[in-house]
């Protein structure tokens, strides 16, 4: 099958400058982007073969001798293209701060504990239907020092691969509810709300686990339509 | 049909996720070096610089690569003529203190471009940071090719600002070495590409 990639679906992305971010002003392009017709290089993609994607790699909560401290949750969904057909085998790669909102990262010098239960970084390939499933614990909020008294909603970042180099996708989940949304530039760099909400999963009562684990639904859509045109 | 989910940008702290190194208790996915040992062509390094509009070195940003093989093929689905060997052409590295970045690699042969001319040799190259809410897209080609002279794409580049998607050649003992920096912003900002 192949496919063509509609640059108007671009229009849901944020701004390269979006001065809200600060640190957009000096890392975005100022002359015009040149636009060109895609060739078989921006039409191709890289494939993995199964060895990217170890067994365990998902679950981002028995990576160490003892569990990590926070709300165990599922976080899962599936992986789609703009025609709504799954992307099977496909890379996953998501990375996130611990319950207290501190990365692992040396640069991250938030003062709220590390875990040394929990590094943050996880992989997974979806399946023939498009799925993938995380475990992991919820990500607290954090300070950033963008503004005064700046701190992200709690966010997964994600990190996902589709048809072709073009639909490369490096976004951020969310989490349904948080208080911080109207205060993040990040998040509001969408300025489009329905695009937004797109990165807000939802709770998912039906994958929770009794006892054990509460679960996110997050759904993906990727950049790629089907060469073929519909039958009417 | 389905819309699209937004982009947002890969932060300041990818690097325990995305290009571990060893210098976090995770796994690389991917790497800098994509020469595998049954690859033909000429090995080569492509290497380089990324700026802010200051001229300030960009230390935490993410830059990916993805080319044809020697051949001009590319080892995807969406290219009918699969490669021989197991070359990959996908690469990723982190930029370093100075916002260094390098590629082992091999010379990527000509592809089909639009009309059904070929493209002259190049690498498509996309940049991710702290700072940048999507990721851009240049296109590496090579100061030592007369085919850049035909090529389709870069003849839609104003001519005063190709010389920023042509990486400079410097000779040395192992291999041949291109430069290319990618300066965000500034009078010699490099061309980044609408896909
Ligand atoms: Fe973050």
């Amino acid at each position: 099958m192949t496919f063509f990639f509609p640059t108007e679906s671009l229009r849901a992305f944020p701004p390269r400058l979006y001065p809200g971010y600060k640190s957009t002003v000096k890392r975005s392009p100022t002359k015009p982007l040149v636009i060109i017709p895609h060739t078989l290089s921006e039409l191709t993609g890289p494939v993995y073969g199964q060895e990217a994607v170890q067994p365990g790699d998902e679950d981002l909560t028995r990576q160490h001798a003892g569990e990590p401290i926070g709300e165990r949750i599922i976080v899962h969904g599936r992986v789609l293209d703009e025609d709504g057909r799954p992307v099977p085998n496909t890379l996953v790669e998501i990375w996130q701060a611990n319950a207290c909102g501190r990365y692992i990262h040396i640069v991250d010098q938030h003062p709220a504990p590390l875990d040394p239960n929990f590094t943050g970084a996880g992989r997974a390939k979806t399946d023939e239907t498009g799925y993938y499933k995380f475990v992991t614990v919820k990500p607290g909020p954090y300070p950033w020092g963008n503004h005064h008294n700046a701190w992200r909603p709690s966010h997964i970042h994600f990190s996902l691969f589709g048809h072709a180099f073009i639909s490369r996708l490096v976004t951020q989940m969310y989490f349904p509810g948080d208080p911080l949304f109207p205060f993040d530039p990040i998040f509001n760099s969408v300025t489009d709300a329905r695009a937004r909400e797109r990165m807000i999963s939802s709770f998912d009562l039906d994958a929770t686990i009794p006892e054990w684990a509460l679960a996110f639904r997050f759904d993906i859509v990727l950049r790629g339509r089907n060469q073929t045109p519909m039958e009417s | 049909m389905a819309e699209i989910t937004p982009s947002q940008t890969v932060g300041p702290y990818f690097a325990y996720g995305l290009t571990p190194r060893g210098k976090y208790a995770w796994k690389d996915t991917f790497g800098a070096d994509l020469v595998t040992p049954d690859a033909s062509g000429e090995r080569i390094r492509i290497e380089g610089q990324v700026l802010d509009g200051d001229g300030v070195p960009i230390n935490d940003c993410m830059i990916e690569i993805w080319q044809a093989d020697a051949q001009g093929r590319y080892a995807s689905p969406a290219d009918p003529r699969r490669p021989n060997a197991t070359f990959q052409g996908f690469g990723r590295a982190g930029t370093d203190a100075e916002g260094r970045y390098a590629f082992d690699t091999i010379k990527p042969g000509a592809v089909p471009g639009p009309d059904g001319r070929m493209q002259a040799p190049h690498v498509l190259l996309a940049v991710f940071a702290r700072g940048m809410l999507r990721q851009s897209y240049t296109r590496i080609y090579f100061a030592d090719e007369a085919a850049n002279a035909d090529d389709a794409i870069l003849a839609l580049v104003p001519p005063e600002r190709r010389g920023t998607l042509v990486a400079a050649r410097t000779a040395s003992q192992a291999s041949p070495v291109y430069t290319f920096d990618i300066r965000m912003q500034g009078d010699a900002e490099t061309v980044f590409f609408e896909v």
